[in-house]
């Protein structure tokens, strides 16, 4: 093990309204097998012991599954390691003598609640339009009793990996949520459970994302680079033909609306 | 003060349906006027919360992180249990109810065993309607694995992140409720004190963490689902926010705390690597469907592990439990793991580890399959230690990971103190001494989709909807003393950390309460808590105020009760002089190193009372009865 000597600049910022600024603090003697929030909390430990406000940042789990952790690391999201959340990345990434820029995730969307922690409630608001299907608990049918093909659970599944983190709004230079988006409602609208309430499902979320301030998708793809998870922009291409249905299906049921 | 268990009369098979049939009902119109606060999000929280606002009771639902998605059941990787026999190789309802019965060596509740077992089979229907993407075969059946304990494959999964999908599911279910105004949600929201009226538990006293606004909320009832204690060990597996605050505050206000001793140390995990470590990793129990543990044969054999003939291993699982081999139970490989190590045949920094060795499944199987199985352990494994686990074996050792333990409970979840509930694992009364693997999960959609929701009517229907508010002079008092306790604990201005403090109180619980435990080494815990706690409240420093978010004031919150609650973990540790599943105390033991129950004297479940003395807790016993499985030496060889 070797001891890695460091330059952070770390984006301070006490409340959501107060305005910030980046502080310089050296990292000294950090042991390179530490992860990266480690060394944060080593780094905290310090500025506790000389009475210091220690910085402030989310996070959970540490295994990179619970998508609390965020952080934007050298200008990345999560930093400089391919689909690898902040708490798995490693000091041994790092070299002694570097300087590291540490920033919050920035969108309108997630305001700055406190140094590098953001609200990220606004994928809450999006999943509760429509991010479900609706079975009361008791209702179901036999699991069997529905066969899904290997390959549709399999790519389902690869949606479903999406860890809900924001880094690939992020990442966005619109500050777009599209990848998020198309990964939670692709799941569902991939599986047979999930046809019946596609439509609703798909109009629901995308005009919640839009109520929730997030910008348009451009197609920069920066989004994919930057998730821990590899969700692929295949979802989003996935999700606009949704949209387009569903648009559609809607119209033509206002259109015929009211019945006989 | 007698403990009524409240387990149905009649046959074991009976019992959950029995109950079901006598279980009273609220009309639909009446059960709008009842509100019900649930405190966690995780599987047993989400599934209540919801399910009971599909009933049309009103839910206000808490959790600490900023998204009830995150509750720490999202880490869980290996899979669930469930009676289904899928398989066709012989699974049953009453299979699955007795290998958890003998899994957690004799100290569970046979009857509540029994609905958990029965009611699985739901749980998986359920959660395949809501969308979870289970793993499936090419004909579109659902798939399974293998787990410890069984020799059935009935644990299903979704790749290794088998929690994560079954949370999201609960959350989506919860989702849906909170967009049709059934349940109100509040993130980023502590529970940090229970609130009892006329001895009753009617609300509680939450902290939100980011404006630091301290506010009361009353309800007909309260459900605790916030998950276990493991993080008083400092290092486990759970994620960091992991706390015993909202059980202990319940505690300290009545709720009896039942087996605190019983917590699981799980054989596969990534050893610790230096005194920075702030959690360990575990690597699925499911590896070791395919994993082969060993150590070497000689002492300090430092050799590289390719260097190591096979003559020259000591593959100790397969040695000593020939039928179940690597699958061994977690209590029984952990202990083995530690005997290796002590013995001198550790590998690894400081000789705290064994290999978990995939060599041959690759040469049998392919990298390419072995890849599709655990791809996602494997790199998580990469990152961690720089080290690649095709290429070598992967080094584990055991570590904290699951409490059995949690606050005592009747059949229908309600603790001892009315109307208070407890669901998942902040409960006790399903996984005895030890839990098997893939039975969390389970049990905590058991309790959350299935049990409550029969369950909490029982106690509702005595109550009057809403006669209880904030109004009340116990929920100003309650105010009152969470906010004498946030100044005081702003106030000390000394000079060490709280994760200086949590530090050190988890290396001394794991030396002396981990997973060796003796008489002497309980009492030597037992004279250095309280004094650490002492110092605590004298030289711990929070920077930071109370009005703003503050997370090392949240940590000291959670630290305070913690360095409360070790104090009865040892004392129930000591108190219990025999060894069964989790709890092995070197005293109790085989010639051969196996652990020695005394069923004759501690065939209960030890329920303890806050008395206002730490040191001098009142014990309550609930006898277990084995009608069913008998009581007999777990053999796993
Ligand atoms: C790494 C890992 C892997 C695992 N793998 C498996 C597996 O493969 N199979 C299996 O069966 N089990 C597994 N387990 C165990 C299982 O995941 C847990 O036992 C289970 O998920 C606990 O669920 P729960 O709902 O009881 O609690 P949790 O999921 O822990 O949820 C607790 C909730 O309570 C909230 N909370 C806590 N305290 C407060 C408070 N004071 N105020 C407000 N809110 C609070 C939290 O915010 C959270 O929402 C694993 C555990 C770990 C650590
Ligand atoms: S802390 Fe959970 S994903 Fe990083």
């Amino acid at each position: 093990m070797s001891l890695l000597n460091l330059t952070l600049k770390v984006w301070r910022q006490s409340s959501a309204n107060a305005a910030g600024r980046f502080q310089d603090i050296e990292a000294r003697d950090i042991p390179d097998h530490a992860s990266f929030l480690e060394m944060m909390d080593i780094v905290n430990e310090r500025l506790i012991s000389k009475g210091e406000e220690p910085i402030a940042f989310d996070h959970d789990c540490r295994e990179g599954i619970c998508g609390m952790c965020s952080m934007v690391i050298n200008g990345r999201p999560h930093g400089p390691e391919k689909t690898t959340t902040t708490c798995q990345l490693h000091m041994r990434k790092f070299k002694s003598g570097d300087t590291i820029y540490v920033e919050p995730f920035r969108a309108k969307s997630f305001p700055v609640i406190k140094d590098l922690a953001v609200d990220r409630s606004s994928f809450d608001e999006i999943q509760r339009a429509g991010g479900f299907v609706t079975v009361r608990t008791g209702s179901a049918i036999d699991a069997n009793a529905l066969p899904i093909g290997k390959e549709i659970a399999d790519a389902a599944m690869d949606a479903a990996e999406c860890i809900g983190c924001g880094a690939c709004v992020a990442a966005c230079p619109n500050a777009s949520a599209m990848l998020f988006v198309s990964a939670k409602a692709g799941q569902l609208n991939s599986l047979p459970q999930g046809q019946p309430e596609k439509t609703r499902r798909t109009l629901g979320m995308v005009r919640e994302m839009d109520a929730q301030g997030f910008g348009n998708c451009s197609n920069h793809y920066e989004c994919e680079a930057a998730c821990p998870k590899d969700i692929s922009v295949d979802w989003i291409s996935k999700l606009n033909r949704d949209y387009l249905c569903s648009a559609v299906v809607e119209k033509e049921a206002v259109a015929g609306g009211g019945g006989d | 003060m007698p403990l009524d268990s409240k387990i149905p009369s009649g046959p074991i098979a009976e019992k959950w349906s029995k109950h079901k049939r006598d279980s009273k009902l609220i009309n639909p119109k009446n059960k709008r006027k009842y509100s019900v606060i649930v405190v966690g999000s995780g599987l047993a929280g989400s599934a209540a919360a919801a399910s009971l606002s599909e009933l049309g009771y009103k839910v206000k639902c808490f959790c600490f992180q900023d998204s009830p998605r995150r509750a720490h059941s999202i880490a869980a990787q290996g899979g669930i249990n469930a009676a289904k026999n899928y398989q066709n190789d012989g699974d049953s309802v009453y299979r699955l109810f007795y290998d958890t019965v003998k899994g957690g060596d004799f100290r569970a509740r046979e009857g509540n065993v029994h609905r958990l077992a029965e009611v699985s089979v739901n749980i998986i229907d359920q959660c395949v309607a809501q969308g979870v993407p289970f793993a499936r075969e090419y004909g579109g059946a659902l798939a399974n694995r293998s787990f410890g304990g069984a020799q059935v494959s009935r644990t299903f999964y979704a790749r290794g992140q088998t929690g994560q999908q079954l949370l999201l599911g609960a959350y989506s279910a919860l989702n849906k409720e909170i967009a049709n105004g059934g349940v109100k949600m509040y993130s980023r929201c502590e529970m940090v004190e229970l609130v009892v009226v006329n001895g009753h538990a009617k609300g509680i006293i939450t902290r939100d963490l980011v404006t630091g606004k301290i506010e009361a909320h009353a309800a007909d009832c309260v459900l605790l689902c916030t998950g276990g204690y493991g993080n008083v060990f400092y290092l486990s597996t759970n994620a960091k926010g992991c706390n015993v605050t909202a059980t202990w505050r319940a505690h300290k206000k009545g709720a009896f705390f039942a087996n605190p001793c019983y917590t699981q140390i799980h054989p596969t995990c990534i050893p610790v690597s230096g005194d920075y470590q702030s959690k360990l990793t575990l690597m699925s129990e499911s590896l070791r469907n395919d994993g082969r543990v060993w150590a070497p044969k000689k002492k300090g054999d430092n050799r590289h592990p390719s260097q190591i003939p096979d003559e020259e291993r000591d593959y100790y699982l397969e040695r000593k439990y020939p039928s179940f081999g690597n699958l061994a139970p977690r209590d029984i490989s952990s202990r083995a793991a530690k005997e290796a190590c002590d013995d001198g045949r550790g590998v690894g920094p400081g000789g705290r580890g064994v290999y978990l060795d995939f060599a041959e499944a690759i040469k049998n199987f392919g990298q390419k399959t072995i890849a599709e199985r655990y791809g996602n352990l494997f790199d998580m494994y990469e990152r961690i230690t720089g080290e690649n686990a095709y290429q070598q074996p992967m080094r584990i050792y055991p570590a904290v990971h699951y409490t059995m333990g949690g606050l005592w409970v009747d059949y229908n979840l309600m603790s001892n103190l009315p109307g208070l509930h407890v669901l998942g694992e902040a409960n006790f009364s399903d996984h005895g001494a030890n839990r098997l693997g893939a039975s969390a999960l389970m049990q905590g959609l058991a309790d959350g989709y299935f049990v409550i929701p029969t369950t909490i009517a029982n106690y509702l229907v005595g109550e009057k909807p809403g006669s209880i508010t904030t109004e009340y002079p116990e929920f100003k008092k309650a105010l009152e003393d969470v906010n004498a306790r946030t100044s005081r604990l702003l106030g000390i201005k000394g000079k060490r950390s709280v994760d200086s403090f949590h530090r050190e109180l988890g290396l001394l619980v794991w030396d002396k309460c981990g997973m060796a435990r003796s008489r002497e080494g309980l009492t030597e815990a037992l004279g250095r808590i309280p004094a650490l706690r002492e110092e605590f409240w004298n030289n711990v420093t929070i920077p930071g105020s109370g009005e703003a978010f503050n997370q090392e004031l949240e940590k000291a919150g959670r630290v305070a009760d913690f360095l409360e609650f070790a104090e009865l973990l040892c004392l129930d540790a000591r108190e219990r002089e025999e060894s069964c599943g989790g709890h092995f105390r070197v005293e109790h033991q085989y010639e051969d190193g196996e652990a020695k129950r005394d069923d004759a004297n501690f065939t209960y479940a030890a329920a303890w009372e806050y008395t206002g003395n730490f040191a001098k807790p009142a014990l309550h016993k609930e006898e277990l009865k084995f009608d069913e499985v008998h009581l007999a030496v777990r053999s796993y060889k």
